[in-house]
């Protein structure tokens, strides 16, 4: 038996490697979404242009937007004179912020007033806008604190010290690239399995298939095996990319990462195995999976908090097994998770495969004449 | 000047060449083709698979750009001229693209438009149409629930919707049953006739060949031939003759022949042995045969593919049966298994494959309605229909791919779709379009059969050895099995299917598509296979496959219409004015009586 | 001119019957614009609510007890009470929190001595945009605490500056509001190139366009034939998910619908030229899908800076960005919805919007031929 399942294998993996398309489908996708999400799919900010109105001109106010422009986050891309320059400015989207210092600044510092300062910023998008107040926020209070050191003023009664663990330098990277392991091993298994018996279908050699002695448990496993290795393969290649290149560290078990890629790899297995026994042509296979594909990956968790989607979808994404495998790949790369951190996600995961796998069996069955 | 007074010829071809593929690997399509057809003929453009045939049609459509050569449509450049020659010819690809979600009305109607066919006009035009195709009835039907036949119809019928010049039809008739091809070319005769319009139609029949008034000869590319069809019949002539012997069944009868010297060709018909001889050579001489044997050798009129085998034999641009080594049966390389001098199945043996009211339906649509047949060891049965007749429904309940309605059915007393696994062990299967894995290699092909048929080492490197030798398939065995040609993926196939050297053989369509030399080597390996003890089922829609059969059930509309030997078969059309009708005069003639019951 | 109007009717027809009948065209253009509409709509939303808080309080008194309820006062967070540092530790580890506010049993005494009490913040960095949102919710509540103690105690101002920040356009900061109009422009691009460049593909593959092409109708209306009906698709795409926009998202609409629909009518141009030119590549669907999907689909989603800011991306990626057309009409949606008609935002993207219009269908023009190699 396992001669001939091996045999099934050999030529399954050389079917996909020999033609073009499926080559194609295993190579060019996942590189490009590598450097994509990897470089383009990142929400920290550079370079934000921002124009100062500074209608005081005095050294503290000089200081203060000296402040701004030493950071990297901002560069200044225009210098308002008159403040009905302002609008034009930020409607056009020449600039995301004005920061506007009153003609009182320098007067109310001295006399230990609250001086005035306006943060005008494009809500357009609203997070990028949020961001931006956040590190606005931080240099102006920084400045707040030095002058305060500087000129003897009574400090403030308590300061915030905030550490961000796990990711100190809050570094969106760290955060994206794990993720594309989950997401780039899914989309190539899922291609690789969920087209494998569409395209024997098509080609006729289904059913050449279906007259020799294999078992159709022995033709699962043929299909279902080779779905492993590329995605192992495949997991592997970016684990390596995201730890050499990309410089995400990796702090926990690779036992416990590679467990946990094993059952969401068979999760994927047994789903696009339920796939391909419902489609009859590739491109329906292509449509079924990309249909699976984007809800998986809008409501992982991979770009957006879980935390923040309503009550109903939150308890929805339980049965996604990109959720719970974000939560292991994240957890053994930032955190440094061990083995017994995810048992729950295991179960789940395993739960996930189990299910869609005997689903596949039994729609096989079913669909194979 | 005295060629002034000749009429033009509709089509001119000057030393037309075409090539396909890269700088680097050039394939040539045509090589320095010259012809001409007069006007208000119908020339036939024939030849094997890939000759060269669609690449020609599709030039003088314009749709290809000239690489070399000149092309005249009616009188105009096609190269220089694209349009003016498109707007005076009609063009039919070999897969009409029809619109399958649109109507045959809504179809006919987009043509009409797109030719500018005035709406006044139309009318007049669109119900002469209509009535002429007897397409009528199903105006509202949308097309792609129309039978391959009908689809064939309503093609033409868009093609002629602004009557051309100049009509190009590329095999209109593949996959179409043999009433709907009596009734296309009843069409394509009756518009030469009354519009005098020319047609160039390509076909892979040659029966049809000998319809038309000219015929081009296309081999590899280059034009072999081109002849009107009786004389090139008649090159023949003397040399077609009928052989039976006693004594010696007609598989063993025909193998031998094909082995003598001087025989170009020997196929069986019914329950006698064509044979073509090379020129200059006598009709075989019994002693040289075997000893004690008696031969009857009666003289038969020459017919066009006697003719067709015989050049291409000749030409020696002959690729495929010349380079393989006389079949022997599977049984060889494996020894004792072979029962070579086996007499075909005695009575009482329990037949090998059987099929009792056997029921298959697909909701409403009643696919196979209650068919019975019993196929004997050592057989080769043929299940012969129209698509669409029921004959793969069948096919494939038998194999255990589809789950029968009701019924029973065996296989060496087995039912497929229940038994254990191992149980297909017994069977060898070659699906219609050669289905193999076409990335593929030959040798990863065969490999992957033979473990797939659970072959253990030494006996594993033993057969892929005899698949290679035998089929010839040596020098080509690190080939992708996707760019072979087609003949040599046909080998393959069978290659695959006799692995594990089955007892029984279900063969679909088997040689749909090869040319006629492909066609005789493989029957020749059928032929020895059935000899040898291995019973073969086999559905064809091709008249003359069906003269290979030991028994046929002819299907149609999902029943057993008649069964038979094809002798007997061809028996019941016998008539005075008829008296040597072929299988295709049996078949409609069947088709015919079984649909009188509907009429009345 | 009449003839060509003639052939001209007769194929539009055709593609209006097919699409019709066709359940899939129906599909693509209408269900699965909706369903991704409804998938974004609710499961992207950049902005943390109800964040789940540890707060550590090792020696409780009024004054920590005035900054728990100033947390608590804000929409954007839960608390949860931990009286050791290490049981809040497991419940971060075990991501039931995302952040620690961490009260030294000494805490109250600095203050009270010499000030500058150190409060201790440990939020998860993970995800590093939640990170970023929630230290600065922090800060914010922080600096209003500071604050209200200084005008209790009629002390001067905890901070020497006063900050007031104004978010304009979309001062609810809704993520939504701005990621619902980006949302129109994906489902565009799916409509105009995806579904152009699979239909035209299924011609060749049918071989239903060869037979077209030797008859009277040349390769101009073939053509203009399947931009035609595509558009009205793409604007009946376009014109569903506005309203599924407006009415289930709430997501404002400042701009005029005029100029939206002559933006919209650019792009759609755009993008039918970029499927008409991948389907005269591609001769089968699964080629034309493949390829539709990677230069299209995906560059619309990750580079038109619909969710992520352009600005901040590498320049070599930055340079790319400006050849996807989604990246204009983004632009120019983002504006219309929660601005307004400004001009100085949507002249100059529409203009791109043309000049790639113009490129696309030219290319496609000049490619198409009326044969088959």
């Amino acid at each position: 038996m396992w001669q001939a399942v091996l045999a099934l294998i050999v030529k399954e993996l050389l079917a996909v490697l020999k033609d073009p398309r499926s080559r194609m489908v295993l190579i060019v996708p996942p590189l490009i979404q590598l450097i994509v999400f990897g470089y383009a799919a990142t929400f920290d900010l550079n370079r934000v242009p921002i124009a100062v109105y500074n209608q005081d001109h005095s050294q503290p106010s000089r200081d203060l937007v000296a402040r701004f422009l030493g950071s990297r986050v901002f560069t200044q891309t225009a210098v308002i004179r008159t403040a009905r320059q302002i609008t034009p400015l930020l409607d056009a989207r020449k600039v995301d912020l004005v920061v506007s210092i009153d003609p009182r600044f320098t007067r109310d510092l001295l006399t230990h007033r609250p001086a005035p300062v306006q943060l005008i910023v494009d809500g357009r998008d609203s997070n990028t806008a949020l961001i931006i107040l956040g590190y606005a926020n931080s240099i102006i209070t920084q400045f707040g604190l030095n002058w305060m050191r500087g000129h003897g003023a009574p400090a403030p009664p308590a300061l915030l010290d905030i550490r961000a663990r796990y990711n100190p330098t809050l570094n969106s990277q760290w955060f994206i690239v794990p993720g594309i392991i989950a997401v780039l091993t899914q989309v190539v298994t899922l291609l690789v399995v969920g087209l494998s018996v569409a395209r024997e279908r098509e080609a006729g050699t289904f059913d050449q298939l279906l007259v020799t002695p294999f078992t159709q448990g022995e033709i699962l496993l043929g299909k279902g095996l080779p779905g492993l290795l590329i995605g192992g393969v495949e997991a592997s290649v970016i684990i390596l990319a995201a730890v050499f290149w990309f410089d995400v560290p990796l702090r926990g078990s690779l036992l416990a990462l590679y467990l946990g890629l094993f059952l969401f790899v068979a999760a994927v297995i047994g789903i696009g195995l339920m796939i391909s026994s419902l489609a009859v042509t590739q491109q329906q296979a292509l449509l079924g999976a990309f249909l699976f594909m984007v809800p998986s990956i809008v409501l992982s968790g991979f770009a957006t908090p879980i935390a923040n989607m309503p009550p109903v979808i939150q308890e929805l994404t339980w049965l996604n097994p990109m959720r719970h495998i974000l939560i292991i790949v994240r957890g053994t790369f930032l955190e440094g998770s061990g083995v017994h951190a995810f048992v729950p996600e295991y179960l789940a995961l395993a739960a996930t495969a189990a299910l869609s796998l005997l689903a596949a069996g039994w729609l096989f069955r079913k669909r194979a004449y | 000047m005295a060629a002034a007074a000749e009429p033009r010829p509709a089509l001119r071809l000057e030393n037309v060449s075409h090539q396909f593929g890269s700088h680097a690997h050039p394939e040539t399509a045509l090589a320095g083709v010259s012809a001409s057809a007069a006007a208000g003929t119908v020339t036939g453009l024939i030849g094997p698979d890939g000759a060269g045939k669609t690449t020609l049609l599709r030039l003088v459509a314009g749709l290809l750009r000239l690489q070399s050569g000149r092309i005249e449509v009616l009188g105009e450049d096609v190269a220089g001229n694209p349009d003016g020659a498109r707007a005076r010819l009609g063009y039919m690809p070999q897969r009409f693209g029809l619109y399958e979600d649109l109507t045959v009305r809504e179809n006919l109607e987009l043509y009409a438009k797109v030719q500018n066919v005035p709406p006044q006009a139309w009318t007049a035009r669109g119900s002469e149409l209509m009535h002429m195709t007897g397409l009528a009835p199903f105006l509202g039907r949308l097309s792609g629930r129309l039978s391959g036949g009908m689809k064939q119809k309503l093609g033409l019928a868009c093609t002629l919707v602004r009557i051309p010049e100049l009509l190009l039809l590329d095999e209109p008739t593949v996959g179409v049953d043999p009433v709907s091809r009596r009734e296309l070319w009843a069409i394509i005769d009756h518009l030469v006739r009354t519009e005098g319009l020319t047609v160039l139609v390509s076909t892979s029949y040659l029966d049809e060949a000998e319809r038309c008034e000219r015929v081009l000869l296309l081999h590899e590319g280059r034009l072999v031939s081109a002849t009107d069809p009786s004389e090139f019949a008649a090159q023949t002539s003397g040399r077609s003759f009928q052989v039976s012997a006693e004594g010696m069944g007609k598989r063993r009868l025909q193998a031998e022949l094909a082995q003598t010297p001087g025989v170009l060709d020997a196929t069986i018909q019914g329950s006698f042995v064509r044979i073509v001889t090379a020129v200059g050579a006598p009709p075989p001489s019994a002693s040289a045969l075997a000893p004690g044997l008696t031969l009857n050798i009666t003289q038969v009129p020459p017919r066009f593919e006697d003719s067709f085998v015989a050049l291409l034999k000749t030409d020696g641009a002959v690729s495929l049966a010349a380079q393989t080594p006389a079949p022997s049966a599977s049984g060889d390389a494996a020894g004792p298994t072979a029962h070579r001098t086996a007499p075909p199945a005695a009575a009482e043996e329990e037949p090998v494959i059987l099929a009792a009211q056997l029921t298959r339906r697909f909701g409403d649509f009643l696919a196979v309605d209650a068919i019975s047949f019993a196929v004997r060891r050592g057989e080769i049965f043929g299940l012969l229909g129209a698509n669409g007749a029921g004959k793969s429904t069948t096919f494939r309940m038998l194999c255990g791919l589809l789950p029968a309605t009701s019924g029973t059915l065996r296989v060496a007393g087995y039912d497929l779709r229940r038994a254990a696994a191992s149980a297909r062990a017994r069977i060898g299967y070659m699906a219609q379009k050669f289905s193999l894995y076409g990335d593929l290699s030959v040798l990863e092909n065969l490999r992957f059969f033979a473990s797939a048929y659970r072959l253990r080492d030494p006996q594993r490197r033993a057969r892929i050895d005899w698949a290679l030798e035998e089929f010839a398939l040596g020098a080509h065995a690190a080939a992708v099995s996707r760019e072979l040609p087609l003949g040599y993926k046909q080998r393959l196939a069978l290659a695959c299917a006799l692995m594990h050297e089955p007892q029984i053989l279900f063969l679909d369509e088997p040689t749909s598509g090869v040319d006629p030399l492909a066609r005789r080597e493989f029957w020749r390996r059928i032929n020895a296979l059935a000899e040898s003890g291995v019973t073969v089922l086999v559905t064809t829609h091709f008249m003359e496959e069906a003269e290979y059969c030991d028994r046929l059930a002819v299907l149609a509309q999902g029943k057993v219409l008649a069964s038979g030997d094809p002798d007997s078969l061809k028996a019941r059309v016998r008539t005075a004015d008829h008296p040597q009708p072929t299988m295709e005069d049996a078949f409609i003639a069947l088709l015919e009586a079984a649909a009188q019951p509907h009429a009345a | 001119m009449n003839e060509s109007l003639e052939r001209l009717t007769g194929l539009l027809r055709k593609e209006a019957l097919q699409i019709l009948r066709d359940p899939s065209a129906l599909a693509i253009a209408f269900v699965l614009p909706a369903m991704l509409l409804i998938i974004f709509g609710y499961g992207v939303t950049l902005d943390p609510h109800r964040v789940a808080l540890a707060v550590v309080v090792e020696q409780p008194d009024a004054v920590t007890h005035s900054f728990v309820a100033q947390l608590r006062g804000t929409p954007y967070f839960t608390t949860e009470s931990f009286s050791t540092i290490q049981s809040a530790d497991r419940a971060f580890d075990a991501d039931r929190v995302s952040a620690i506010v961490w009260f030294r049993s000494d805490f109250t005494r600095r203050l009270a001595s010499r000030g500058a009490a150190p409060l201790g913040i440990i939020v998860n960095g993970v995800d590093a945009n939640t990170a970023r949102l929630i230290e600065g919710y922090l800060q914010q509540t922080w600096a209003n605490w500071l604050a209200m103690r200084s005008r209790e105690r009629g002390l001067p101002a905890g901070l020497p500056i006063d900050l007031e920040p104004r978010i304009r356009f979309n001062p609810a900061v809704r993520s939504r509001d701005y990621l619902v109009p980006g949302l129109i422009a994906i489902v565009m691009t799916l409509t105009g190139a995806l579904l152009t460049a699979l239909v035209i593909a299924r011609e060749w593959e049918r071989g239903t366009l060869e037979a077209l092409m030797v008859t009277r109708a040349t390769i101009r209306e073939i053509l203009l034939a399947k931009l035609v009906p595509y558009f009205l698709l793409g604007m009946g795409g376009m014109v569903a998910t506005l309203v599924l926009a407006v009415w289930l998202f709430g997501v404002p609409f400042h701009g005029s619908l005029l100029v939206l629909t002559g933006v919209s009518a650019l792009f759609l141009l755009a993008a039918l030229g970029m499927g008409l030119l991948i389907s005269s590549v591609a001769r089968n669907q699964f080629v034309a899908g493949q390829i539709a999907i990677i230069v299209t689909f995906l560059p619309a989603f990750i580079l038109s800076g619909f969710v992520f800011d352009i600005g901040s991306m590498p320049w070599p990626i930055r340079l790319l960005t400006h050849v996807v057309a989604a990246r204009y009409f983004v632009a120019t949606l983002q504006s219309l919805f929660l601005a307004g008609d400004i001009w100085s935002v949507i002249l100059p993207n529409a203009l791109a919007l043309a000049v790639m219009a113009f490129v696309f269908l030219g290319a496609a023009r000049l490619r198409a031929r009326k044969r088959l190699d």
